[in-house]
Order: C-alpha cells, then sequence, then structure tokens
C-alpha cells in the first residue's frame, strides 16, 4: 500500500526538494501534501490523514517541536510517526524531539540514501489511517 | 581553542558539503578574508541569520543575480532565469543550512546558540549593517566564475541568554 506524506517546511524549496527525493527513493509513496508551518499542518492533515509527517523545527507561528507535540497529545493522530527534517542538529533540540516521541531525526543537508534509510523501517512498519 | 580558525574552517566545510549534498556541485576552497567597519555597496541577493546565545553575532550569504539563479537551478533542478521568491527562498535555504551548520560545530565550543529564521534582500548598490559587530570572518568562493560569499560574525554577549528572549532575529540596518 501507498503512504500518504505530509511535509512540513517554511521554504518552499525544502518542499520541493523533499518531494523529488521521496519520488527517488524507490519507496512505495502516495500522495505528498504540504504544509509553510506547523499550523498549516494541522488544517493539511485534518483534511488528508497521512501515515507520516517530516517536519523542520524552525518554523514561524508554529515550530516543529509545537507540531509533533500537538500531535502526540491527540488521539487522532497521535499515532502518526513524525520526522523532523532541520539544520537544528544540536543536543538540546534532538533530544527535545525525542522526548516528544519524534520517530527519527535527520539533519539538513541531507540525501536521498539518508531519507530513505531513516523511513524504510519506519513506514514499513505501517500505521492503519 | 582558536574561534576564528574554527569558524573558517566550519564556514568550508559547511559550505562545500551543502554544495556536494543538495546541489551536486563541487565548491572550489575559498579565500579568507577579515571586514571590518561598513561594508562597500553591495548589488545583487545578499541573505542574513541571526545567531544567539551566550555569544550572538549573524551568517550571511551574498551573489550575483545570476548565481542566485544558478543556485536555484541546481537545488530545485528547475530553469531559473530570474530573480524570483523561488530563488530568494533557495538562497535563504543555502543560508540556513551553511550556518546552521557551523551552529552546530559551534555549539561544541560555545555551548547552545539559537538561528533566526533567515532574511534575503534582492536590489541595488545597497549597504547592510548587523548592528553592534565589529569584524567579519569571510571566505569568498569561486563558483562557476561568480564569487560565493560567505560571512560570519560572532561576539560574546554580557547578558545571559535568558535575557535575550527573541534576539536572534537581530536588527539590519539597510542602506539604499
Amino acid at each position: 500500500m501507498d503512504s500518504d506524506v505530509l511535509v512540513v517546511d517554511d521554504s518552499a524549496a525544502i518542499r520541493k526538494i523533499l518531494q523529488r527525493v521521496l519520488r527517488q527513493t524507490g519507496m512505495a509513496i502516495g500522495a505528498i501534501h504540504e504544509a509553510g508551518d506547523g499550523q498549516e499542518a494541522l488544517t493539511v492533515i485534518g483534511q488528508h490523514p497521512v501515515h507520516l509527517v517530516l517536519t523542520d523545527i524552525n518554523m514561524p507561528k508554529m515550530d516543529g517541536l509545537q507540531l509533533l507535540a500537538s500531535l502526540k497529545s491527540s488521539a487522532q493522530w497521535r499515532n502518526v510517526p513524525v520526522v523532523m527534517i532541520t539544520t537544528e542538529g544540536g543536543e538540546a533540540k534532538v533530544s527535545e524531539a525525542v522526548k516528544l516521541g519524534a520517530a527519527g531525526y535527520v539533519r539538513k543537508p541531507f540525501t536521498a540514501d539518508q531519507i530513505k534509510e531513516k523511513l524504510t523501517g519506519i513506514l514499513e512498519a505501517g500505521i492503519p489511517l | 581553542m582558536n574561534l576564528q580558525q574554527l569558524i573558517t574552517d566550519s564556514i568550508r566545510a559547511s559550505s562545500t558539503n551543502v554544495f556536494s549534498t543538495m546541489l551536486g556541485q563541487e565548491l572550489p576552497p575559498g579565500e579568507l578574508a577579515f571586514e571590518q567597519g561598513t561594508p562597500e555597496p553591495n548589488d545583487g541577493v545578499v541573505s542574513f541569520i541571526g545567531i544567539a546565545g551566550r555569544w550572538a553575532g549573524t551568517g550571511s550569504i551574498a551573489c550575483s543575480p545570476t548565481l542566485a539563479c544558478r543556485i536555484c537551478s541546481a537545488m530545485l533542478m528547475t530553469e531559473a532565469s530570474a530573480v524570483d521568491a523561488e530563488v530568494l527562498d533557495a538562497v535563504a535555504e543555502l543560508t540556513n543550512m551553511i550556518i546552521g551548520s557551523v551552529k552546530t560545530d559551534l555549539e561544541a565550543h560555545l555551548g547552545p546558540l539559537g538561528l533566526s529564521i533567515p532574511t534575503v534582500v534582492y536590489g541595488r548598490n545597497f549597504k547592510t549593517k548587523s548592528a553592534g559587530q565589529h569584524e567579519w570572518i569571510v571566505l569568498t568562493f569561486l563558483w562557476d566564475a561568480e564569487p560565493l560569499t560567505v560571512k560570519l560574525c560572532l561576539a560574546p554577549q554580557e547578558r545571559s541568554p535568558q535575557h535575550q528572549h527573541g534576539s536572534a532575529n537581530h536588527l539590519y540596518a539597510l542602506e539604499v
């Protein structure tokens, strides 16, 4: 079954690159939805349930950690895996994301192989929508 | 620890890594310089990103409009022939990744640092100034025969980070 993905980043460039990279991985990816910040992501996921969220941390309005906390506190979305993709490589941000329930962490800049390696196990485990 | 050398090495390594990973391009070794006072007028695209913590400062990338279009084309695998929102966004993200990597390298020595969201300016004959900063470490890379300048200034802060809430969003003076 194809997995639908939500890509959240305030940079349209990164959203575009992630769309391309996800298609390049050869994984069974279905629809790829986009959002420019955490608030928009919550709206989009309400309209289009997804199997996976890839999110930046450093964003205006609602950042990636706030989005992660919001998803994990929701009965509807708490099982959706969230992978952080960000330049924020410091220990504090990593441990905060892990503590909040992030399924993984990829640092920018990234290669298609790094994305594939991180997502393969997560998507194979699968979650029902 | 020689902070100047650490910053120089980190800018060089992260610039090379970002170009190789995200643009599929090799960046030649950059030429090092130091800049003090008000810089010369700029033409082209300049991006800024603020760094805050016990040490605070600004990272910046500058290039010509032509080079900004080439960066966008290589990064997004699309044809960019004029500076538009997509080109500015690509330069902003390039800045975010390069200075973000430098910030991560520096955190091992300087403690936790915050990073602002990047700002990009495009125009002619403008000067920029980051308030309160003195010396910039400047690395100029020649890519496709065009200069790409990556620079950073950083200074210790007297006030503790908890008294600087939101200070990663530095003020930039723009003189046209």
